[in-house]
């Protein structure tokens, strides 16, 4: 035996003599791990967070968290001679005056956008796949705080080197906790120790960014990741992929070397984005002074929507006895992005009360399976995107020399007609989809074949579907579950059914609201018989005549 | 009691996984290669290591280069970062590489069990919990029950009392600002004061400040009476002034107004000449200079405040009052 083999044999044994890990190893060195290309987004979202964890502490070496003036003499010849704050003045310095920091520094900052964006882009795909249905609800509700957090984390770190741009978004930022009612003046005046901008702020955001949130980030990451490992991942549905089972690759060696390679080329991308493209040139900017603004200025992509509510909304103040209620800047900055967030978290038991599934669910759903929940999903996307586009509106208005004006208009009335008519459209479109598998269910799917029938008429004729394809399509049986009866307004004892049962059985009605009922076995027994029989009369006798 | 188990979804499940075998599996030469490509790319991020050193030590930090379609980059952030993106890269792409080529590509299949445990256990735990919580007494003694529940209810209190001291009470420093009756109005960038003749018909000076804003910085060591002080002066014909808030508040039609968005805060300065508007760049409140600085558009719902303004003994503009409302965003005690 070689040197290496013989550590390889011997590492289990090693670390069973030393901690009693045989039995754990035997059941999971083998683990079973489902793959499908949208299972990668999650860990793209945990690659970036390690690669903003390792940046992260390297960036802490170098940057100075103080907002003491001092006047700049370094290597960015423009900028000397200028007051700045030392946390600027030192982000400078990683940028300019220590090699590789400007790198360590556009890495740090192209993960974080793309750490954003996988979790975003992770939460659309558990939801459009129902993976947050039972027993996996907990997750969904720990992904949720995740993606609050980043969004968070992200906005404090952005916020940390002082400049221009990134003052101005902490004056705005002060701005809405001014407009809390009662409060606000107080909470400011406690956060800035004073009167904005004042000089504890960057400090304590500080602590706040390198410290409060990636550990509470870091803790509910593992949460998050230690219930996938416990309840085992879901899948899609197809051939010998059942609910009570999984179906995939071995952790050794098949996942470790795909996930584990796949951390380094999401790093390796991510470096080579930051090797090419500059991101928040800060230089350019200047310090951040609170009588100075740069036009057109934009936050990053996931401030964007926020942005773009503050923009649209009308400008609603009540004022009563002498006190300020800012609508406009409640709403759009506290109230709206409050329901978001809470009715994104509560969905699973929504659409559980709405469908009285009380079942295990691991098979994933196709989204036309569910054509309620899809459209509410686009619905909310619809709403998000065009939040998001309004936070452009000045740049929309400069490409195309619209005016604000009618922009902002066109946006509110968008905002209003466009979300319930993507609902009814995607809902639709998902029946469409449903409805079509469901012919291939019953009648074979359609070969492109024509043939003519003794009478004359001309016919398509229609195969047996794959068994794969037979296994994804009756899986829309696992999504369809039965509505909640209504019960009668009034029993036969004259009670009155309670009002919570009867908004129970609404809800049940508008979720299943013309479902698509997929066919039984028997069913697709005889459709599929039928059409391997209608192939059988065409294919022997060679008088095909295809693609007429 | 029965729990709802996954076992009565009964789906699809019947039909076999499929396998298909891979060039690399029947094909030895086929593996062979597959080997070296795993091979060259590991190897191929050894060399991007060293070539990660080499321009570390080598490329100098103001070099640039004309990258196509990108445009001038700093040499060193590009080698250094091409050299271990690369090197990161294709460690991974070679893992994945030999996943896939070289390793089984046979699904297997492990069953999944109910999380719910059986009727018998659930049982015994349910007794457990009750035994346990009969035997703390907490039911029967409500004196107990409640005095602990008060006691937590409060313990959240110190800890908030905790954070009194991160700043001092807000007073009434949001209405204040550094303008007085006289204070000097200097140009933002050079501190220099300005006369009438200085801001022609039509013309803006897009930032100005109190002239001793320089000296309290100095003693207070922050930006904090900048953040409100700060105005822009616009000039136009007397007769196009429709109406101001202040009675005579301008000079020779010099009309001063804060230059804190009404808002959240934002510094305004995009000022149209022909329409005598001025527009916030960060939410495009717009603000009618020649009416009173009424908001004509957008998210804003109060005016920019005016600042009256006259001429002293040796003929600089100056204050003639403080600011007459709190400038800058809303706070609730506003009014
Ligand atoms: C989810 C995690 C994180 C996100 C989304 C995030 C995001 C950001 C962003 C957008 C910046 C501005 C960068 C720039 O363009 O200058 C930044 C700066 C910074 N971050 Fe993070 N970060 C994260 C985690 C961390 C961690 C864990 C640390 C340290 C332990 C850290 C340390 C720093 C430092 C020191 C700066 C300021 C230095 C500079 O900007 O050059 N970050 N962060
Ligand atoms: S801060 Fe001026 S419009 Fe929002």
């Amino acid at each position: 035996m070689s040197t290496t083999q013989r550590a390889v044999a011997t590492t289990p044994t090693w670390i069973d003599d030393r901690i009693g890990a045989g039995k754990w190893l035997k059941k999971n060195l083998r683990k079973v791990f489902p793959d499908h290309w949208s299972f990668m987004l999650g860990e793209i979202a945990l690659y970036s967070f390690i690669l903003l964890l390792l940046t992260g502490v390297y960036l802490t070496l170098f940057y100075n968290p103080s907002m003491k003036e001092v006047v700049y003499n370094g290597s960015y010849a423009p900028l000397n001679g200028i007051k700045m704050t030392q946390a600027y003045e030192s982000t400078l310095r990683v940028s300019f005056d220590v090699r590789g920091g400007l790198l360590v520094r556009q890495v740090h900052h192209w993960a974080a956008l793309l750490f954003v964006a996988a979790v975003s882009v992770h939460m659309l795909r558990v939801f459009f796949t129902g993976a947050f249905r039972k027993p996996r609800e907990l997750n969904w509700v720990i992904g949720v705080g995740l993606m609050t957090l980043a969004i968070l984390e992200g906005f404090a770190g952005y916020s940390l080197p002082d400049d221009l741009l990134s003052g101005t978004g902490l004056r705005i930022a002060q701005g809405i906790v001014l407009a809390i009612p009662l409060v606000g003046s107080y909470v400011s005046s406690f956060l800035f120790g004073g009167e904005f901008p004042g000089t504890d702020f960057i400090p304590r955001l500080y602590s706040i960014h390198i410290l409060l949130i990636p550990g509470i980030l870091l803790g509910m990451l593992t949460a998050h990741l230690l219930l996938v490992w416990y309840q085992k991942h879901t899948q899609f549905p197809g051939p010998g992929r059942t609910n009570t089972n999984v179906v995939g690759y071995p952790l050794l060696p098949v996942y470790v070397a795909k996930a584990g390679g796949f951390f380094f080329i999401v790093s390796g991308i991510i470096t080579l984005i930051a090797a090419l493209f500059s991101i928040n040139p800060i230089w350019q900017y200047g310090p951040y002074t609170p009588d100075q603004v740069s036009a057109g200025s934009q936050p990053d992509w996931y401030i964007g929507w926020l942005d773009g509510a503050v923009r649209v909304i009308p400008n609603w103040e009540t004022v009563l006895w002498g006190h300020n209620i800012s609508w406009n800047i409640l709403l759009p900055a506290l109230i709206i992005p409050g329901i978001m967030f809470t009715l994104l978290a509560l969905y699973p038991w929504v659409e559980a009360k709405a469908t009285g599934d009380k079942r295990e669910h691991h098979l994933l759903d196709r989204p036309r399976n569910a054509p309620t929940r899809t459209g509410l999903g686009v619905m909310a996307l619809t709403f998000y995107v065009l939040m998001w586009i309004s936070g452009g509106n000045d740049i929309i208005a400069q490409a195309f020399s619209w005016s604000i004006n009618s922009i902002t208009w066109t946006i509110r009335v968008l905002l209003i007609v466009l979300p319930p008519l993507v609902f009814v459209i995607t809902r639709r479109a998902c029946m469409g989809l449903q409805r079509r598998d469901r012919d291939k269910l019953l009648h074979g799917r359609e070969t492109g074949i024509i043939k003519r029938m003794p009478s004359g008429e001309y016919l398509e004729v229609h195969a047996p579907v794959s068994s794969a394809t037979r296994a994804k399509l009756v899986a829309s049986r696992e999504s369809d579950y039965a509505p909640i009866e209504a019960p009668p307004a009034v029993d036969a004892n004259g009670v009155k059914a309670p009002k919570k049962r009867r908004s129970g059985v609404k809800l049940s009605n508008f979720y299943f609201a013309n479902r698509v009922i997929p066919p039984t076995d028997e069913e697709i027994e005889e459709g599929q018989h039928h059409a391997a029989g209608d192939l059988e009369t065409v294919r022997p006798s060679g008088q095909i005549t295809s693609g007429h | 009691m029965s729990n709802d188990s996954s076992s009565e979804i009964e789906v699809a499940g019947a039909h076999e996984i499929e396998h298909a075998l891979r060039r690399t599996d029947i094909d030895p030469r086929a593996a062979k290669r597959a080997e070296r490509q795993v091979a060259i790319m590991f190897g191929g991020s050894v060399l991007a290591s060293i070539l990660f050193v080499v321009a570390f030590v080598s490329v100098k930090s103001t070099a640039v280069v004309n990258v196509p379609l990108i445009g001038l980059i700093g040499l060193q952030n590009l080698t250094l970062g091409l050299a271990s993106g690369l090197g990161l890269f294709l460690i991974g792409a070679g893992a994945t590489h030999w996943a896939r080529k070289l390793m089984s590509d046979e699904e297997i299949v492990d069953e999944r069990k109910s999380f719910a445990s059986d009727d018998e256990t659930r049982e015994a735990v349910v007794e457990s919990f009750q035994t346990g919580v009969e035997e703390s007494g907490v039911m029967k003694r409500p004196l107990i029950r409640r005095t602990l529940l008060a006691a937590l209810a409060l313990m959240p209190i110190p800890a908030i009392v905790l954070l009194r001291d991160l700043g001092p009470l807000p007073e009434t420093k949001s209405r204040e600002t550094l303008w007085r009756k006289g204070s000097r109005i200097v140009t933002d960038i050079s501190y220099r004061p300005i006369k009438p003749e200085d801001i022609p018909l039509g013309g803006l000076v897009a930032g100005a400040l109190p002239a001793d804003l320089l000296k309290v910085e100095e003693e207070e060591g922050n930006l904090n009476q900048r953040a409100k002080a700060a105005i822009i002066l616009v000039r136009m014909a007397p007769d196009e002034i429709r109406s101001q808030q202040i009675q005579d508040g301008d000079f020779q039609g010099i009309l001063a107004f804060s230059k804190i968005c009404t808002h959240l805060g934002c510094p305004i300065a995009l000022y149209e000449q022909r329409t005598k508007h001025l527009l916030c760049p960060c939410h495009q409140s717009t603000f009618d200079l020649a009416d009173d600085g009424n908001v004509i558009f957008g998210p804003s719902a109060r005016r920019l405040p005016q600042l009256a303004i006259e001429v002293d003994k040796e003929g600089y503009l100056v204050a003639k009052e403080g600011f007459q409302e709190p400038v800058g965003p809303s706070f609730w005690e506003r009014g």
